[in-house]
């Protein structure tokens, strides 16, 4: 069903993505001091640095730059690594699977279980479950996740030895499925801790403030099963603010997999990026950015429209 | 009309227009389409309307917090609008308002002290003597104790609340005081009390009023002239006893015959 | 006279929150402390003794991969870690908090384009657009503060403005403009007093975050520079030892959790008690039926139901209670009524006076906490509703007692289709077929005049007027042909004119089916055209009853007769209205004898002392006054 709500809302993604391409373009390029020479090191040749310069489009205006940018980006050329040697958008396809992978499975698992733990916590409201994962959730949200993978690989991974620390290097190097999700256990489970600790609460506040309203009571005086109103009229209206919440996390999950990859060297985005802001590989921090936030964009816009498919007030604009 | 210190000539206000952002045209709402009123010094003008027949909107614009999309809007022979954009000071000494909701009227981070001295030091300048001497008076027209006002607005009932917006709206010592619903959120009880007050007022100030209001029994008690709005418009005004006696809008005696003592009666 | 004494004390009141303070307050000691505490120097190398456990003689906590002293190490890092956190979460509240403000009190274009701004900064995942600010600054921490701070900023701003639109369409906004108050005065006194509350919410919250942002960029060595380091460097030079040196990383990751403990718990605590919807434990769930005392105790003096049990519905000696803090609010105190089949009784009385409670006790509607049955009785033919099982309770409710409640637009859920909320209750207590139960939804909501019922039956609440949604809610609660109706101001909500027919409407469908009506209302107009027999209540009690002719025209309680003397009767304008003086009192303190004393007139000696019981006028009618028995 292709309403005018979710039209509509299809069509403003292309303002957002132009907006993200000037946000993204204008960063990179205020860079103070010399990105060629920042390339080259203190001691290039005046030669090397304006074949650089030329190279990158930097003896243009910064219009024209960005025309000339987002022309390239149309066509999928993101620029080339001078640090790797080879086609930004190379590297970065084979880097965004796993990121994807990784944040695909921490943002379901923090989502199931932060929703699930909320609604215990809020139907059994003061009781032992509610204090015991309200403990849980004060602790999640005050822990680093770069430290909890730490704390992870030291006893899962080296204590225990159950599961692999990381050094997952090659995502389809013939391990299969299996040793695909052996690897992805610990490092998913770290990114959803926390993303899943402000699902709880956020849950258990919606679940808590949507039980007093009206509509909760007229669902009692029908006659209803406890069970009934909680789920089916109480649990619906708490999801309307929870959707998109969600979509907020995605951006979380996306953002937290950079602490994540480096601690259990996953081979995705975030890792190189760390590694390309280090050796200061500016077009590969750019085209790495720009991809995760177009696929943040695009998450959202899922969050918005399965919240529109819930509420037809929202459908109504 | 002769002595009118109000008057309203072919007011329109409109809202909205426009699109969205790759959207369908946003529909154009005229709240208030050609009303054409004037109140006579020291009366009352009730309004009556349901809900969305603009008589908030033209409240508003009477008081010039909002300006009509068309129409002219005069107070002692000078265009509100003209002086809500010139010289607000001197519209807001000549008519002031009292809002429905009590409480939500009132700042709740504001002594009723503080709330009182604004009007006096920001429209007439008065010096902090003097200041404290008139909202001590001002209290004691309202009915409250004058202790009262070093006390936070929550601490008050809708009924003492509503005093206190009186004794604001009283503050700027004006001519005309537009009344928006002030006793549609009180108790039946409470509600006589403050109408009572309003009426003892204006025998000692010789305030005028525009009473607008959802009710017709309280409309009738406090009213000289009456005007009827519906869907933006002024279907019916007229005198008091005429309009309540002899109605000839189709709805005018519709809403009569909806007051439910009225039909037990018949 | 300010708020913050209280506030204050609401927030150490709380055990918790104190905790927080305390480990906070303990923690902020300790690194101000820092230059005058006997610590070594936390850059001095020591390659002999690295990597020493904790407890090492000469260093507490052990050393670190070059011999450095973890103890001092890790409290000039707290130090280092804990300022970043407060200058950047200040100055981002402080930055967006201009932005939000401006934008929601100026709104137009300026609005405008702000927030499409704020919009397209809010599309990054933010520590991915903090990642490109210090990749184009260059790592170092200050570089690392700053782009943390530029990615909050947004956050600010947007909750800045929702909060600052909220106040800007108030009353007290416009009520400040016409006392002739400058913008600039307007912003200063009115504006930011109220959206202040917020913005310190939002920074106890943040800071935290901030912390945890902050260490995560010098975690990854895009913050703090060696040798400096704060918690987040040290955890990152830990990392690569955690399999022969566990405590290096261990350490500076306990002192960030026990740092974002401390400031959470505090956070949260400033929030309940500045937001004001979450005072007072407002947000404690509601349970599926009110609770009550037990049996014996709160049948303690009543007399054997007799004929009562035979009827539809007796409330004998109802008393309903709230307990919030320490205040106890008798909302009801001590209700009797009964409703006969097809009888029509009204309950009238200001608001708080107990006949909404009254109402919903009846089915155990009540919301609790706080509410609690703690006396009297509910019969429905003679079986107390009040202790029956839940399930027995359930098949009543809808079924053979069904409401109306007063604000149809919040009363229906509004995420699902009109039709299937009648439908819904249909299935639960007649056990039909989807499909059949669906058919007869549409019936009744024909029988309610709803046009067009059948493709309407598919659509949402906010597709309504408020008389139509009102329409539904009757039909719902006409579904299973219910022997008693309680209708709770049903139409308050309404226009006059709406508000005619749809009393119209109620009232015949409930004589074509002979259903017996409680109706609860502040209007006497209302009662007299719809009740056969009215219940006046006032501070939580019945003051006059009997037969609505009787009652109304003859009325023998001072208060009934004062209600409807200040009341305006449409025709009537030159009748006097004489207003009640003083305030209806406050069901947490009411006085000994007759509530309605301190405002009567006629009040003697004898009306402020003992309980006062209703006597008998002339046959039905009674009243609870002194001078009736007299």
């Amino acid at each position: 069903m292709l309403n005018s709500y979710i039209l509509r809302r299809l069509l403003l993604i292309a303002p957002v993505l132009f907006g993200v391409t000037i946000i993204v373009f204008l960063v990179i390029s205020l860079v103070p001091g010399d990105p060629a020479k920042a390339i080259l090191g203190t001691f290039a040749t005046p030669e090397a640095v304006a074949q650089v310069r030329h190279d990158l489009g930097l003896d243009e205006s910064l219009p024209a730059q960005y025309g000339i940018w987002l022309f390239n980006l149309l066509q999928g050329d993101f620029g080339r690594s001078y640090i790797l040697h080879k086609p930004v958008i190379v590297e970065i396809m084979a880097r965004l699977f796993p990121t994807l992978l990784l944040a695909g499975v921490a943002l379901v698992l923090s989502s199931v279980f932060g929703i699930l733990l909320g609604i215990v916590a809020a139907v059994r409201q003061n009781a032992w479950p509610d204090k015991v994962i309200t403990v849980a959730v004060l602790i999640g949200i005050s822990t680093p996740s770069f430290w909890l993978g730490i704390l992870l690989i030291f006893w899962f991974g080296v204590r225990l030895a159950w599961l692999p620390v990381g050094g997952m290097q090659e995502m389809f190097g013939g391990g299969g499925v299996w040793d695909v999700t052996r690897h992805l256990v610990l490092p998913s489970c770290a990114l959803a801790a926390v993303a899943g600790a402000v699902l709880v609460r956020l849950t258990r506040g919606a679940m808590l403030e949507v039980m007093r309203q009206d509509f909760v009571r007229t669902a009692r005086a029908k006659g209803l099963p406890e069970r009934r109103v909680i789920f089916v009229h109480a649990f619906r209206n708490a999801l309307v603010g929870i959707i998109p919440v969600i979509g907020l996390e995605a951006g979380f999950v996306l953002g937290g997999a950079v602490y994540i990859e480096t601690v259990f060297q996953w081979p995705g985005i975030g890792r190189m990026l760390v590694s390309a802001i280090s050796t200061r590989d500016i077009l590969l921090v750019q085209g790495g950015v720009l991809v995760i936030a177009f696929a943040y964009v695009l998450i959202n816009l899922l969050a918005d429209i399965a919240q529109s498919l819930l509420d037809p007030r929202i459908r109504a604009g | 009309m002769s002595g009118a210190v109000l008057s309203t000539q072919d007011v329109v206000r409109e809202f909205g227009g426009g699109r969205r952002w790759f959207g369908t045209p946003r529909p154009q709402v005229r709240a208030v389409d050609g009303v054409s009123l004037a109140v006579p010094r020291g009366r009352t003008l009730g309004i009556v309307g349901e809900s969305g027949c603009g008589k908030s909107t033209l409240a508003r614009m009477m008081v010039g917090l909002l300006l009509p999309s068309s129409g002219a809007i005069e107070i002692d022979g000078a265009s509100v609008a003209e002086l809500a954009r010139t010289d607000r000071k001197a519209l807001h000494r000549k008519v002031q308002m009292v809002f429905q909701d009590p409480l939500g009227s009132l700042n709740p981070r504001k002594t009723v002290q503080q709330i009182l001295e604004a009007p006096l030091r920001a429209l007439h300048g008065m010096e902090r003597a003097a200041r404290r001497e008139r909202v001590a008076e001002l209290m004691s027209l309202v009915s409250l104790r004058a202790e009262f006002a070093e006390r936070y607005p929550h601490e008050f009932s809708g009924g003492q609340s509503q005093r206190i917006g009186i004794a604001r709206a009283l503050a700027a010592n004006p001519e005309v005081i537009v009344l928006d619903e002030p006793v549609s959120a009180l108790d039946v009880s409470v509600q006589a009390q403050v109408l009572m007050l309003l009426a003892d007022l204006q025998a000692r100030l010789g305030l005028t009023y525009v009473f607008i209001s959802h009710d017709l029994a309280v409309v009738e008690t406090i009213s000289d002239e009456v005007a009827m709005m519906y869907f933006g418009k002024v279907v019916e005004r007229g005198p008091r006893a005429r309009i309540f006696a002899d109605p000839q809008h189709e709805y005018t005696k519709l809403l009569l015959a909806s007051i439910p003592g009225a039909r037990q009666k018949t | 006279m300010s708020g913050r004494p209280t506030a204050w004390r609401l927030l150490t009141q709380n055990a918790v929150v104190a905790f927080g303070l305390g480990l906070l307050g303990v923690l902020v000691l300790i690194v101000l402390a820092a230059p005058v505490l006997p610590l070594l120097d936390p850059n001095v190398t020591d390659v002999l003794h690295r990597l020493k456990p904790p407890l090492f003689p000469g260093h507490p906590l052990g050393t670190d991969q070059v011999g450095r002293d973890i103890l001092s190490r890790l409290i000039w890092g707290t130090r280092l870690s804990l300022a970043v956190g407060v200058i950047a979460a200040l100055t981002a509240a402080f930055v967006g908090s201009v932005i939000g403000l401006s934008a929601a009190f100026y709104g137009g274009l300026a609005d405008t384009l702000l927030m499409r701004g704020i919009d397209m900064l809010m599309a990054f995942p933010y520590l991915l657009l903090a990642l490109a600010i210090v990749a184009a600054l260059g790592p170092g921490l200050f570089n690392a503060m700053m782009a943390i701070i530029i990615v909050n900023i947004p956050f600010f701003a947007r909750g800045v403005r929702g909060g600052t639109l909220s106040v800007v369409n108030a009353d007290f906004m416009a009520a400040a403009r016409l006392s002739g108050l400058t913008n600039l005065q307007i912003i200063a006194t009115e504006l930011l007093p109220n959206v202040l509350p917020g913005i310190v919410i939002g920074v106890s919250t943040t800071i935290g975050w901030m912390i945890l942002e902050t260490a995560g960029l010098s975690f990854l060595g895009l913050g703090a520079q060696p040798p400096q380091a704060d918690l987040g460097g040290m955890l990152g030079e830990g990392r690569n030892l955690i399999q022969v040196a566990p405590h290096v990383a261990t350490i500076p990751g306990v002192v960030i959790l026990l740092l974002a403990v401390g400031i959470n718990l505090v956070g949260d605590g400033l929030r309940d008690v500045l937001d004001p919807k979450l005072k007072s434990g407002g947000l404690a769930r509601t349970h599926a039926r009110t609770a009550a005392a037990r049996g014996e105790e709160r049948r303690r003096g009543l007399t054997p139901a007799g004929s009562d049990a035979r009827l539809p519905l007796a409330v004998r000696g109802l008393h309903t209670q709230f307990t919030v803090g320490r205040q106890v609010y008798k909302a009801v105190g001590g209700v009797s009524f009964t409703v006969k089949p097809g009888e029509a009784v009204g309950l009238v009385g200001e608001s708080g006076s107990g006949k909404t409670v009254t109402a919903l006790s009846i089915a155990g509607l009540v919301a609790t906490p706080p509410g609690k049955i703690v006396q009297g009785e509910i019969l429905h033919h003679g079986e107390d509703l009040v202790d029956a099982p839940m399930a027995r309770l359930q098949a009543v409710r809808g079924n053979s007692i069904a409401y109306v409640f007063q604000d149809p637009l919040t009363t229906l859920n509004p995420l699902m289709p009109v039709g299937e909320q009648v439908a819904e209750t249909i299935r639960r207590h007649q056990g039909v077929p989807r499909a059949e139960a669906w058919r007869r939804a549409i019936a009744l909501l024909e029988s309610v005049r709803l046009p067009d019922a059948a493709a309407r039956a598919s659509s949402y609440p906010h597709e309504f007027s408020g008389g139509q949604r009102q329409r539904v809610g009757i039909a719902m609660a006409l579904a299973n042909n219910p022997e008693v109706i309680v209708a709770d101001e049903p139409t308050t909500a309404l226009d006059v004119t709406t508000q005619a027919q749809v009393l119209a409407l109620l009232n015949d469908l409930r004589r074509e089916r002979n259903a017996a009506l409680v109706f609860i209302s502040h209007d006497v107009g209302v009662i007299a055209e719809l009740c056969d027999t009215v219940y006046v209540m006032y501070g939580g009690k019945v003051v006059e009853s009997g037969p609505v002719a009787d009652v109304l025209q003859a009325p023998a309680h001072p208060y009934t007769q004062r209600l409807l003397a200040c009341v305006p009767v449409l025709g009537h304008p030159d009748r006097k209205i004489e207003p009640i003086p003083g305030l209806p009192p406050a069901t947490n303190a009411l006085p000994d004898g007759c509530a309605f004393a301190p405002r009567c007139d006629l009040a003697e000696a004898r009306c402020r002392s003992g309980s006062i019981e209703l006597v008998a006028v002339s046959g039905e009618h009674l009243a609870r006054c002194v001078r009736v028995a007299a």
